[in-house]
């Protein structure tokens, strides 16, 4: 199995501006590697410059340790995955699957036998004689990861391999392309708009907007700390909620929309000081006022809007200029115009500077639970 | 060394160089057999030439002066002109009116759009055979219908009168196939919602004509009309088996003259003046086509 | 409902009497070519008898085999070589970015305002002094490429997806081979689009083989009808009309055949 290295990658089109300046990144060895971000965000034409299929204008990538600038895209050892499939209409699903070991001179036989096993792993053995506009959309999908799965190649990049697909199969196939990848031990990088599928499949997953890496990190790390408002409001859904504070070094703290504080300590205030400031909190941490409840933030507000999802309660509320979200589990009797009390704990607010988008303040007191601790065996 | 070394111009040009080679074999064929040939024809069409077509005295831009005073050449361009107002109105509106009807949902039509099309498999050199024999003075179709209903007989073919109309009837059947199946293509194109949004609507056939179909097809027809134009100046086989240009120069069309003076009369540089001539005409339709009708189409 | 019957039956009786009329002189003909003199003097539409004297008469005294058998080759000929050019040239326009491939195009989209018979009296000498006057390749190597023939296929080419090339290039299928082995194959209906048009054409080719053929090596039917016409005009129409059936019944099956997907094709070729 084999790294990825980039440095310092830029692209170009046309000496124009760059559509990716420096990414400085390596994927480890048998790694489920995720490039996410919204649309136009550069990410599948930095997975293309991987694949070959796009020159870079600037900087080194290096697979398994050697540089591959110029390599062309079937000396890389890679194979793909494409959003569209890119199945030969002509061909049967067998030849679409042995079409690169026949390139490859590969005997017949062997292409057969290969042919078979990897069907058989994707539930593909009743359809090798089929043309490909005689399959689902699910079978085209299955034939495309057979077709990369098939060329053994140590790395396997895919674009946006499910956007095509219904939810339902999507959520499965999720998992299924996580098994495989788990089993083959090959090293995956993998290019989706959607978040969900960022956070459940990758190892590590990077987030790029406007051609620049945000974070590259654990899913749960990014969630639970991510490095600039972009990245919480795009991880998370519904998204942080994010606004201005100010900070107030007398009262050691900001305060958010004049009143809520959030303390900071030393060196965050030295960080902060004569900057403008944004803090956040994600909806779940906004919870419900009940009986007991001693400390944090107070407040009464009224309620905008109201989705109940039977295992969870989303609405909205109006704080100064902004509308917030609140996530609680359960289902809530809540109505629109209701005045709801509840309590935003200052530990979990992030606080960002709003120029660099540096986060000054991490949120505390996080619940990790583990089974080890929790459950009674 | 973490620079990255830009590849050669060599390397970066290959898609240049890969690319012309498989352009090649048309940019030759276009070379020697297009674009050579037209600008050797405007280079002839300024001299007086040899048997061999060789340039032989340059007399700048005589030839076309005696062409343009010549009332032979007069009377070709005049025929040239009336035979495509002839042809191409008449033509489209056939066409238009048969894909029209063939455009119908009903049963057996492919029979219908088969008999049709069908003149378009047929050669110039056979239609015309076809059509001398129907012209025939005695045993042609036509003047024993005109015997039977006891009017005066028509020397089709002979009579300078009528030699160019019968000669433009024959090409309009020649052409209703291509142009049928062209018009087709086009109604068929058209999103089967408009229609029934229309009758929704409840609007009528004729409505739906005029407001639906000729506003969708504009396109289409404006390809057609176009290549119509072209292929009425281009006519020649039909004059060469039907008429010869005859009677008395009555049917001389451009092409069919260009052709006498040059393998008849071995007069290449006249020919040629007379070739440019016909360039000229037909650069100017289309781009005139493409001017006028660019305003009025409606694409999709 | 009795509207729409009423209205079904006009339409009918209007197919059948236009479709006749324009289908008349072909039926004609093929009813003449089985004709003796005294029955095409009486003006009858039905022979007495199908008896196939005409056509006998007709290959005794036309070289119409040798014909028959020149037209096919250079029909196939110029289908062949129609296709193989135009086929490369819409590759280049499509699958292989340059710069200048606008120019290039533009070029060729003017070659369709140069009328080809502006052009034949340099390209008569061309081929004369090539020697090359009665040969297959004079009668079909200038017709090879085609402006026409270039944007149908580039049409159909621009509707494949781009990533069909990228899997292949991670496949490691080197260019020619994409072209060979994947877009030649996926583009099958438009080549037959193209392939019929071009077979067509060719086969009803007229002033060309007029020039370059001067004896029968490889006279095409076309001018062997023209021959057959000046030999028995006014005396035996039923050999003409034999003559006449011979030689469009390849071109009638074809277009009969390809009528649906020759409509599409040229349509799509022609517009958009």
């Amino acid at each position: 199995m084999k790294k990825v290295e980039l440095i310092d990658v830029s692209k170009s089109y046309d000496k124009q501006v760059d559509v990716i300046s420096n990414i400085d990144v390596t994927i480890e060895p048998g790694e489920f590697f995720v490039l996410v971000g919204p649309s136009g965000c550069g990410k599948s034409t930095m997975l293309r410059m991987i694949a070959g299929l796009e020159e870079i204008t600037g900087g080194i990538i290096e697979i398994g340790g050697k540089r591959a600038n110029h390599l062309s895209p079937d000396k890389r050892d890679l194979s793909m995955v494409f959003q569209n499939y890119a199945l030969y209409p002509h061909l049967t699903v067998q030849q679409n699957i042995t079409f690169g070991l026949d390139v490859k001179k590969v005997k017949k036989a062997v292409q057969a036998e290969r042919a078979n096993e990897v069907a058989e792993m994707l539930g593909l053995t009743g359809y090798l004689k089929r043309k490909p506009r005689e399959l689902s959309g699910g079978q085209r999908q299955r034939v495309a990861l057979a077709r990369a799965i098939v060329s053994e190649a140590p790395i396997c990049l895919m674009d946006e391999p499910l956007s095509n697909l219904d939810a339902k199969l999507r959520a499965h196939m999720r998992m299924e392309i996580r098994r495989i990848q788990r089993k083959l031990g090959i090293t995956m990088i993998y290019v989706t708009h959607d978040q969900v599928e960022a956070m459940t499949m990758g190892d590590r997953i990077m987030i790029l907007h406007e051609g620049k890496i945000q974070q590259v990190g654990k899913p749960i790390d990014i969630y639970n700390y991510p490095a600039n408002p972009f990245v919480a409001t795009f991880i998370g859904s519904p998204p942080m909620n994010i606004c201005p504070a100010r900070a107030e070094p007398t009262k050691s703290g900001v305060f958010v929309e004049d009143t809520i504080h959030v303390p900071l300590n030393e060196e965050q205030l030295v960080a902060s000081s004569a900057r403008s400031l944004l803090a956040g909190i994600r909806p779940e941490h906004i919870k419900p006022l009940v009986s007991g409840t001693e400390s944090g933030n107070r407040i009464q507000v009224v309620v905008t809007n109201v989705e109940i999802l039977g295992n969870e309660t989303v609405f909205s509320f109006q704080i100064g200029q902004r509308e917030w979200m609140a996530k609680w589990s359960g289902q809530w009797d809540i109505a629109i115009g209701d005045h709801v009390p509840i309590l935003l704990s200052s530990e979990y607010f992030c606080v960002f500077d709003e120029e660099t988008g540096e986060l000054i303040r991490k949120p505390e007191g996080l619940e990790h639970l583990s089974i080890a601790k929790e459950v009674i065996l | 060394m973490t620079t990255v070394r830009a590849p050669g111009v060599w390397k970066r040009s290959a898609n240049l160089r890969i690319g012309f080679l498989y352009l090649l074999p048309s940019i030759i064929l276009f070379a020697v057999f297009l674009f050579y040939p037209m600008i050797r024809t405007i280079y002839l069409s300024f001299f007086l030439t040899d048997q061999n077509g060789n340039a032989a005295v340059s007399v700048g831009f005589e030839n076309y002066s005696y062409l343009l005073t010549s009332p032979a050449f007069l009377n070709s361009m005049k025929a040239t002109g009336l035979f495509v107002l002839y042809t191409v109105p008449v033509g489209i509106i056939l066409a238009l009116f048969f894909a029209l009807l063939a455009n119908e949902k009903l049963k057996g039509i492919g029979f219908f759009r088969t008999m049709y099309s069908s003149t378009m498999g047929i050669s110039v050199a056979a239609s015309s055979v076809i059509w001398l024999f129907l012209f025939h003075p005695s045993v042609g179709v036509f003047n024993r219908i005109l015997l039977v209903l006891d009017f005066p007989q028509i020397q089709w073919l002979l009579d300078p009168e009528w030699a160019l109309v019968s000669i433009a009837i024959s090409t309009i059947w020649m052409n209703t196939g291509f142009s049928f199946l062209i018009l087709l293509g086009g109604l068929q194109n058209i999103d089967e919602h408009l229609y029934e949004s229309s009758r929704i609507d409840g609007a009528g056939y004729f409505y739906r004509l005029r407001r639906i179909t000729i506003p969708m097809l504009s396109p289409t027809l404006f390809f057609i009309i176009t290549i119509s134009l072209i292929n009425a100046f281009q006519t020649f086989g039909q004059i060469d088996i039907l008429t010869k240009g005859g009677p008395s120069q009555s049917t001389n069309l451009i092409v069919y003259s260009i052709y006498r003076e040059a393998f008849i009369n071995y007069q290449f540089g006249t020919a040629s003046a007379q070739a440019v001539i016909l360039f000229i005409i037909i650069l100017v339709v289309t781009l005139l086509q493409f001017k006028l009708v660019e305003r009025k189409v409606h694409y999709q | 409902m009795r509207d729409s019957t009423l209205k079904k039956v006009w339409i009918y009786f209007l197919l059948t009497v236009t479709s006749f009329l324009v289908f008349f002189p072909v039926l004609y003909a093929f009813m003449i070519s089985f004709m003796s003199g005294s029955e095409i003097l009486q003006g009858r539409f039905f022979p007495e008898a199908f008896n196939f004297d005409n056509y006998a008469k007709v290959f005794d005294r036309l070289p119409l085999f040798k014909y028959l058998l020149n037209s096919f080759v250079v029909s196939l000929t110029v289908m062949v070589g129609q296709l193989a050019v135009c086929s490369l040239a819409a590759y280049a326009f499509v699958f292989i970015p340059f710069k200048g491939r606008d120019l290039v195009f533009f070029l060729f989209i003017s070659t369709m305002m140069i009328p080809w018979e502006a052009t034949m009296i340099p390209n008569f000498f061309t081929i004369q002094k090539l020697d090359w006057l009665n040969t297959y390749q004079g009668m079909s190597l200038p017709f090879f490429a085609l402006a026409f023939g270039t944007f149908l296929l580039r049409q159909h080419f621009k509707t494949i997806p781009k990533e069909l090339q990228e899997a292949s290039q991670i496949a490691g299928l080197s260019r020619f081979a994409f072209f060979w082995k994947v877009i030649l194959p996926v583009s099958k209906t438009s080549l037959v689009t193209l392939g019929a048009y071009g077979f067509l054409t060719t086969w009803n080719m007229y002033l060309w083989p007029l020039l370059i053929t001067t004896n029968s090596s490889v006279r095409t039917v076309q001018i062997g009808l023209k021959q057959l016409q000046s030999q028995e005009i006014s005396t035996d129409w039923g050999v003409v009309m034999a003559g006449v059936i011979v030689v469009i019944i390849p071109t009638l099956l074809l277009l009969f055949i390809g009528q649906k997907q020759l409509q599409k094709g040229l349509s799509q070729g022609a517009l958009k």
